[in-house]
């Protein structure tokens, strides 16, 4: 295995998307509202048709801020889906999203008789080829240190995040486990809801458009249910989220390079897989050992307890 | 622009080449449709975004295999195969996180979509570089290609229709336990873990037939919105399931006739908008849980409440005078006595006189702002009055009494709780009497008129 300044770089975005996405996904997880990524993801592609029939160009701030209000826009409706239709959180999402990606089809076929517009372009950004496109040049210790746009994107996002998440960790804790209680607290539940969901548009958004889509749903999730296991405590979980997040995203990348030679390939042919996907799958396989192995609400300790119980009583009436 | 023949034959299934898509699409929406209905009540609409995600490693993996062993590696059966082993896996997946672990059924979904996707994804890109391009448009099979099927894919959508809908009917009783109280259907001896495997197995078959005809927005579409949209309109699991499978199916007819005959309009996308419209017709109008019969219900119920209100104020108002055996007598109530009876707003308050007034309870409001019951109103008033005292009488004496056989309506005491029980409530109300003999026994408790 040979490693890059290339490497360097995928990593360091890598870290920066799943960072990014751990922090917010607690409190998605808490919610049950895990699948909000994966809705958003999916539903910003009429965002995208719009901003580029409206300014007919690939521009990116006018696209990113298209899809971030649609994405904005998918929480808004699936809540009054939910709400006034009295549907299953769950079921309001998915027919929001599928609405609005069908429609984003609809445009871009429209617009796409003159334009190369391709949504599975769109919707699997390479975090691969992030490095190539730099923009702007460092001079550090008399050497030049080639800094790529999307760790200029995630960068700010991943510390938006963060600041939110420090500064309103009170009322996001509270509206998370007890709504009512906030309410009653004077906690504006509902900004705080929005205020999430609108960082979840920005970042899913940002980190998709550079990254693509498969970390940005992976990592929403993966590292705080992981987290969820090991600890009981809010502050903890989100600490071990983005620990976990980071890992995840470190051993992807090394995973990615290392396993077609493992699975027997030529690696003259492929040299590596995708990114992405082996970031998604080593945050699989973390969760799957928390799964088992966490000290108090993993699945082994627990049917050991069982046993335990079981022998215990044998026991005392024997 | 069209000629309405045209239209007709599209519609009519009577033009041989968009009759083979309009039918597919058409028993995908059925079978889809049923299905979603059971995921809909299990709180599990996600299951298929979960699931037709799930499958791209099996078709990947499956593409090795027979790849491995000699052949093309592009069979269909094998391809199909190895979809539905990873569908069935992650099913297995989300079951075995959702009962052993204390994460939520949304966040296993969620685990195993993405972490299954990613090793999909993983997977394809090593396929994809392999020299001799075999593998090209393997993932044009998660995407779907509506436009172009063939009889192979009619076949396969007939074979899983007639399968799920068959199922559905034998084991209707059954899955409608599993859907309505999982733990009572265990307690009853219900094998309720194969029960809920076998449906989201069902859910996989329709799903993987589903997939490479249309691909897998249309597959998630289908299973959810129909479903909900059905829900509008029933509260019987039979009817609702039925008319799902007739949403989806008319979602998919009209989607793919409207498709052939505009061109440039992807027939996935537009299936998916027109079950979303059906889907918003139902929440507006829905006839059991749509928005405008609540929103009346909700009306109504606001207006039966505000006229017991008004009346039992006004009583009360009257009754503080002092009584006599044969009632109270009647005299003009000021607006502002009334005003400070109850917490209403003078809108609140002015909207129930006016809607009083139509209904002849009280008489015109006079010049210096008073209102005077007419006999009839007193009469009424006197009745609210008493039931509601009864009612709460009962209440403070049978405080262990189920809260559901409370009817909160106070016009029908005697109808919700017998008239032996209504007599000896009012037998208990006399002793409440004071020195002066009622008409209508005292509040147990008594409210301080303010103002």
């Amino acid at each position: 295995m040979t490693w890059y300044s290339i490497d360097t770089w995928i990593v360091i975005v890598g870290i920066l998307a799943a960072v990014s996405c751990a922090l917010l996904g607690n409190f998605l997880v808490l919610r049950k509202m895990s699948m909000m990524g994966d809705a958003i993801s999916h539903a910003v592609l009429p965002g995208l048709a719009m901003a580029f029939l409206i300014t007919g160009a690939r521009a990116s701030v006018t696209m990113f801020i298209g899809a971030t209000l649609v994405g904005v826009l998918t929480a808004i409706f699936t809540q009054w889906v939910s709400r006034f239709g009295k549907v299953d959180e769950g079921a309001s999402m998915g027919i929001v999203f599928t609405t609005l990606f069908a429609l984003g089809l609809l445009l871009i076929v429209q617009a796409a008789n003159h334009v190369d517009l391709d949504p599975s372009c769109v919707l699997y950004g390479a975090i691969e080829l992030t490095p190539l496109d730099v923009v702007w040049r460092l001079q550090v210790f008399g050497s030049v240190l080639e800094v790529p746009r999307a760790v200029i994107i995630l960068a700010p996002v991943c510390g938006v995040n963060l600041l939110c998440v420090v500064l309103f960790f009170k009322e996001l804790r509270i509206s998370s486990f007890d709504s009512e209680l906030a309410a009653t607290m004077g906690i504006n539940t509902n900004l705080i809801h929005y205020m999430l969901m609108t960082l979840v548009a920005i970042t899913t958004v940002a980190a998709f458009e550079a990254v693509g889509s498969i970390i940005v749903i992976a990592m929403l999730i993966v590292p705080a249910a992981a987290a969820h296991l090991l600890t009981d405590r809010l502050d903890m979980m989100v600490i071990i989220s983005v620990i976990l997040a980071a890992i995840a995203a470190v051993l992807g990348h090394v995973s990615a390079i290392l396993l077609p030679s493992w699975m027997g390939f030529d690696p003259a042919l492929v040299d590596a897989t995708s990114t992405s996907g082996m970031m998604a799958v080593v945050a699989g396989l973390i969760f799957t050992v928390v799964l088992f192995c966490a000290p108090r609400h993993g699945v082994l300790v627990k049917k050991f307890r069982q046993l335990d119980v079981v022998a215990d009583s044998e026991n005392t009436i024997g | 622009m069209f000629e309405p023949s045209e239209i007709l034959d599209v519609l009519l299934l009577r033009n041989y080449n968009t009759r083979l898509v309009v039918i597919c699409t058409m028993l995908l929406g059925c079978a889809c449709g049923l299905m979603g209905g059971f995921l809909l009540l299990r709180k599990r609409s996600l299951m298929g975004d979960t699931l037709s995600h799930a499958t791209l490693p099996g078709v990947c993996l499956a593409f090795f295999v027979g790849v491995m062993l000699g052949g093309q590696g592009k069979s269909l059966p094998l391809l199909l195969f190895g979809a539905t082993v990873t569908g069935v896996l992650g099913c297995a997946a989300v079951l075995f996180i959702r009962n052993h672990s204390r994460i939520k059924d949304d966040a296993a979904m969620g685990i195993v979509l993405s972490v299954f996707f990613g090793a999909g994804v993983a997977l394809l890109t090593m396929v994809t570089k392999l020299p001799d391009g075999a593998a090209a448009g393997l993932e044009s099979f998660i995407y779907g290609k509506t436009a172009s099927m063939v009889l192979s894919d009619f076949r396969l959508l007939v074979v899983v229709t007639v399968c799920v809908l068959l199922l559905s009917v034998l084991l209707f009783k059954e899955f409608r336990l599993l859907c309505f109280d999982e733990v009572y259907a265990a307690a009853q001896g219900w094998p309720v873990k194969w029960l809920d495997i076998l449906l989201l197995a069902l859910v996989t078959a329709v799903t993987v037939a589903g997939l490479q005809a249309v691909g897998l927005i249309l597959i998630i579409a289908f299973l959810i919105t129909p479903a909900a949209a059905a829900r509008f309109w029933t509260d019987r699991l039979d009817q609702m399931l039925c008319l799902s499978a007739v949403i989806g199916g008319v979602s998919g007819w009209l989607g793919a006739s409207v498709s052939a005959l505009i061109p440039n309009m992807p027939a996935g996308a537009l299936i998916v908008l027109v079950a979303a419209f059906l889907f918003l017709c139902s929440m507006l109008f829905g006839i059991e849980r749509g928005v405008l019969v609540r929103f009346m219900r909700q009306l109504k119920l606001k207006r039966s409440v505000g006229r017991q209100h008004l009346l039992r104020a006004l009583y009360e108002i009257l009754e503080a005078d002092g009584q006599r055996m044969d009632g109270v007598s009647l005299r003009a109530v000021p607006f502002r006595q009334l005003r400070g009876r109850r917490t209403w707003t003078d809108r609140q308050l002015r909207y129930c006189l006016r809607r009083a007034y139509h209904q002849g309870l009280i008489g015109p409001v006079s010049k210096n702002d008073a209102i005077l019951l007419t006999q009839a109103g007193l009469d009424a008033a006197a009745q609210v009055t008493r039931n509601h005292r009864l009612w709460e009488l009962y209440l403070i004496e049978y405080a262990d009494v189920a809260t559901c056989r409370v009817d909160r309506d106070a016009d029908e005491v005697e109808h919700v709780l017998g008239e032996k029980l209504v007599a000896l409530l009012e037998e208990k109300l006399i002793k409440l009497r004071t020195a002066n003999d009622l008409a209508v026994p005292a509040s147990p408790h008594p409210i301080k008129p303010g103002d």
